[in-house]
């Protein structure tokens, strides 16, 4: 059994009876009482998750900027201090190395916060690719605690305690800014992967468990819970936010991911630019789509999914939607059989399951929205 | 943490329960069985007047998390099917020795409750 990586928040998953799991190298909650209930206190309070297993990688020098634009796929170029921007990376052929946020911190200083089970990956091609850029990569996830406070009574929670350049009420979407919470130095952005308005807040790996324990016991009077991995799932599926390694991967490319959005290919130069013009020039030949199911079980990843007899794709996430009460999945399709509405079957258990193609997200995010 | 065994059922190494009661027999699952499970959102339909042998599949039982197979303590027709249950399966985490059963079965061979653990087996088997 390989060795997991512990968070600084252990003990406290442990003394709070969570439920852990091993989880791209990291033992981690899954639940601490229900991932149902803790999905809907998300939805209808606010929640709080350990995130510190997320990696960071720190870029410094006068071309800090310039070589994250060379790494991913979205313009970040001219992003403002403190900005976030959310973006795949991508390999020469269009594939995916990770989907990641981009934080311009000032002109030479650059984060790059990427998924857990890709750090390693992503910070040896990060330095793999630094060629002439001015730059000093530095790999420093396990010097950074983080925490995740999502919901609708997130904000007026941690204004309360947020001391910053600008009060949390105005800090934007996709913003980030440095200050003190709970008389803790920390980077906060408004940024999440629930859907809901919240914010996610960096520290010192030393500093993350008083953090942790303060926003519990100040949170109580706004409903504040811990939430696990599972709800984290649940919550980012219901509002199709991508997970890497089940709807994103090398294999697939952002555009048949319907992260167009996010691919700039006005930008000079990029890794992957040159394979990702000729998909775009060819057409897709295959889409991420949702699938509604009504009986029959819940479709998984890699079970596959038919027209007829033929095999036309596969399942990439599927689950129950705690806040619709229903059963939804998303997976790769031949591009002919994409319309809203195309009767399918998807193979769950050796029984052909009906299912019907429906538009994305399943859930509307309000993350993002004005209030 | 402590899981609920009542004393009056017989147990599967796969965490099912039989509760007899002169030739019916109630299945369920146990409350180990649920928590590990966690959050129970989906259970297959189940075909009443099927007959079954010990060991086969009944349904197939699913979590956020994961789906599972439930197999039949004993052999038998099924003669009853918890609807309430099909309809809402969350109703085995709340109650899975009372409301959260969810067959009865004609037992064909009572020969093969003997064969099940009792509960201080069962209790032994799934000491943590």
């Amino acid at each position: 059994m390989e060795d997991l990586k512990r968070t600084p928040l252990f003990e406290e998953h442990v003394r709070l009876g969570a439920k852990m799991v091993p989880f791209g190298g990291w033992e981690m909650p899954i639940q601490y009482t229900s991932i149902i209930e803790e999905h809907l206190n998300v939805r209808n309070n606010v929640g709080i998750f350990d995130v510190s297993h997320m990696g960071e990688i720190e870029l410094h020098g006068k071309d800090a900027l310039a070589f994250a634009d060379y790494l991913v796929t979205n313009s970040v170029k001219k992003m403002k201090d403190g900005k976030v921007k959310y973006t795949p990376m991508c390999y020469p052929d269009g594939g995916e190395v990770d989907d990641l946020f981009v934080y311009k911190l000032k002109d030479d200083f650059v984060l790059l916060v990427v998924n857990a089970s890709n750090y390693e990956k992503d910070l040896d091609w990060v330095i793999k690719n630094k060629g002439e850029f001015d730059v000093e990569i530095l790999g420093k996830s396990f010097e950074y605690g983080e925490v995740a406070i999502q919901g609708p009574k997130a904000e007026e929670f941690l204004k309360n305690y947020f001391e910053g350049e600008i009060p949390l009420p105005e800090l934007g979407y996709f913003r980030s800014e440095y200050g003190t919470l709970f008389g803790k130095n920390i980077l906060i952005s408004r940024t999440g992967y629930t859907g809901e308005d919240g914010f996610e807040i960096y520290s010192k790996s030393e500093d993350i468990v008083e953090i942790w324990r303060a926003a519990l016991e100040k949170g109580k009077d706004y409903n504040i819970m811990p939430a696990g991995l599972g709800a984290r799932d649940t919550l980012r599926f219901e509002v199709a936010y991508w997970l890497y390694g089940d709807d994103i991967d090398e294999t697939t490319n952002p555009f048949e991911a319907g992260q167009g959005f996010a691919v700039k290919l006005k930008k000079e130069k990029f890794i992957g630019k040159d394979a990702l013009l000729k998909v775009k020039e060819e057409g897709l030949k295959r889409k991420l789509v949702g699938l509604y199911v009504s009986k029959g079980g819940i479709p998984r990843h890699g079970m596959g999914i038919f027209k007829d007899l033929e095999k036309i794709g596969y399942i990439t996430s599927g689950n129950y939607c705690p806040s619709l009460k229903k059963i939804y999945a998303m997976g790769y399709v031949d591009i002919r059989f994409t319309d809203e509405g195309t009767k399918v079957k998807v193979k769950i258990r050796n029984r052909d399951v009906d299912a019907e193609i429906v538009k994305l997200p399943f859930l509307e995010p309000r993350a993002g929205k004005k209030k | 943490m402590g899981y609920k065994i009542p004393e009056e059922l017989k147990y599967t190494k796969n965490d099912e329960w039989l509760k007899v009661d002169g030739e019916i027999g109630t299945v369920g699952i146990t409350d180990y069985a649920q928590d590990k499970l966690g959050d129970i959102v989906y259970l297959e339909e189940i075909e009443k007047g099927k007959k079954i042998k010990a060991g086969e599949t009944l349904t197939t039982i699913e979590s956020v998390k994961a789906a599972s197979d439930i197999y039949s303590p004993v052999s038998g027709e099924i003669v009853e099917v918890n609807e309430d249950t099909i309809k809402d399966p969350s109703i085995i985490n709340k109650d899975p020795y009372g409301k959260g059963w969810i067959v009865k079965i004609k037992i064909e061979n009572p020969a093969e409750i003997d064969k099940l653990m009792t509960p201080k087996e069962y209790s032994e088997y799934r000491k943590e």
